[in-house]
């Protein structure tokens, strides 16, 4: 008995099993329970009707675009600032360059509802009205460094060769950057889209904080849903969510591989 | 020169508005107003409060719990983790494949997906929401992170020095102890790391795992105190103190990694 179990130790495939087990259990049942509870109404029945109460309720359709607008204008703002900072970073001394970031994503260790409350109370203190700017500045400062990050490590690995056999052949500056920098430096723009702006639709209760309850993003609806028991409706919305980050996934694994992205350590 | 200047500037502009809001909590808790803004002059009290003990026992009872939730769901999944990468770097690429797509499943999920997945799991199973949901729960999702950081290191890892304790006469178990652990330690290490961050700063799948039971984390403390209106005052000390522990750690790790670098 002791030798068999010795047996199966040694040969290491077999250590895979607990989290097999464990995904199937953890991962693999709970999105099927999504999946199930989706379609099914409260007696238990196979229905459709929790996805016709989504298209039928303008307001609920409403929130979805509105959310995807919020995440798309996030996730363009986090580029525009982001990317120039890593540039930056990457020209810059190396030792100093990775004390800097640092810096920048150092912030993320304070809570980050405590972050949105502290972000709400600087627009108070500024006297500046909580709304759609206060919704968009709040979301930016949260997720800012996730896109600084992938793209200053991408930038960091990128062939100088390229650069300098573009100079070489006659490239402006303008011209490098554009046919050399920018395209070499997609992975990293596309995971940080990825952890950008995945994040953003699915974020509740930041929303409500930055706007005084007056905007409501989709996460928030699926939440309220839940917590009040409306579970089957609940999962109906959750499956559009998953629908929506299963698309972005494919669309930007095309030419990148998560596994690349690298963690913050 | 001049671009230089403006690109630093601009460095430190967008560092500065980063930091702006935690500042402010940082210079507002040395103030007693109970609303976060105003200043009624200089005092330590709320850092004495907090740690009087008995006057904020929620708070710090939530604290308590986020932490140890954090440790033994790390813990967990460093373990969890570490095995099945060691695992999965044995298996046949087709098997391989297929595991580490299911580890990035909760990876890209989202946590509202993975919270209420979760919750119907239990909910279906008829398991009441408590502190072990809550941990397996946070292990559902930091153990792909361990996965992710482990791997490399195996893959950078001599393979022959593994057959050579092996020639050497140790046994499969001796050879996994002295050789491959020493090698993936520091993936373990920066894998733990990691997952005690994303527990400490989880908010949504805490929320939909937590149950009704009275049991608070940090985060479910806070948005509570939010949605009646108010900051806690004592959470701003707890703020900064987590804040600059968490700065001297890792300017401590930073320097040991570049000493280390230098060598």
């Amino acid at each position: 008995m002791f030798g068999t179990i010795r047996l199966f130790l040694s040969s290491r495939k077999s250590w895979t099993i607990p989290y097999v087990i464990f995904s199937a259990v953890f991962v693999i049942l709970p999105l099927l329970l999504i999946v199930v509870y989706a379609f099914m109404d409260d007696a238990g029945h196979f229905t459709l009707g929790n996805f016709a109460k989504f298209f039928a309720h303008p307001e609920a359709i409403n929130t979805f675009v509105y959310s995807i607008g919020v995440a798309i204008i996030t996730t363009v703002v986090c580029i525009l600032l982001g990317y120039p900072a890593a540039y930056i970073l990457t020209q810059t001394r190396m030792k100093y360059a990775s004390a800097v970031v640092v810096l920048f994503i150092l912030p993320m260790w304070v809570n980050i509802l405590i972050r949105t409350l502290a972000t709400v109370a600087l627009f108070d203190f500024m006297n500046m009205p909580l709304g759609e700017g206060a919704l968009i500045f709040g979301m930016v400062y949260n997720f800012l460094p996730f896109m600084i990050y992938p793209i200053y490590n991408t930038l960091q690995k990128l062939d100088k060769s390229y650069v300098e056999a573009a100079q070489d052949l006659g490239a402006n500056p303008v011209q490098v950057f554009l046919k050399a920098v920018l395209p070499l430096s997609m992975p990293g723009i596309v995971s940080g889209i990825l952890m950008v702006f995945m994040p953003t639709i699915s974020t509740f209760a930041i929303a409500e904080l930055l706007t005084m309850n007056n905007i409501k993003l989709f996460g928030t609806t699926i939440q309220e849903n839940i917590n009040n028991s409306m579970w089957n409706y609940g999962a109906a919305l959750s499956l559009i969510m998953l629908f929506l980050i299963g698309a972005t996934t494919l669309l930007a694994s095309d030419d990148n591989d998560p596994n690349e992205g690298g963690g913050l350590w | 020169m001049v671009k230089r200047i403006l690109c630093q500037g601009y460095l430190w502009l967008l560092l500065l508005l980063l930091y702006a809001p935690i500042f402010l909590i940082m210079i507002y808790s040395f103030t007693e107003a109970k609303v976060l803004g105003n200043w009624t002059g200089f005092s330590t009290k709320l850092y004495s409060s907090l740690f009087v003990s008995g006057t904020h026992h929620s708070l710090t009872n939530a604290l308590l719990n986020t932490l140890s939730i954090a440790l033994i769901a790390a813990t967990a999944s460093t373990l969890l983790g570490s095995v099945t990468a060691i695992g999965i770097f044995n298996l046949r690429s087709r098997a391989r494949k297929a595991i580490s797509f299911v580890n990035n499943i909760p990876i890209l999920n989202g946590d509202i997906i993975i919270g209420i997945s979760l919750f119907l799991l239990f909910v279906s199973l008829g398991i009441p929401q408590g502190y072990i949901t809550v941990v397996l729960a946070h292990i559902t999702f930091c153990t792909p992170y361990v996965v992710l950081s482990v791997l490399p290191r195996l893959k950078q890892m001599n393979p022959n020095i593994y057959e050579a304790a092996l020639d050497l006469g140790a046994t499969p178990m001796q050879a996994l102890r002295k050789v491959i652990v020493p090698e993936i330690l520091p993936g373990m290490i920066s894998g733990f790391m990691l997952a005690v961050t994303l527990s400490i700063d989880d908010f949504a799948v805490t929320v939909f795992t937590i149950g009704n039971e009275g049991l608070e984390t940090l985060s479910t403390y806070i948005y509570a105190d939010a949605r009646k209106g108010g900051l806690t005052p004592e959470l701003r000390p707890l703020s900064t103190i987590i804040f600059v522990l968490v700065l001297v750690l890792l300017v401590i790790i930073n320097r040991r990694a570049s000493k280390k670098k230098e060598e």
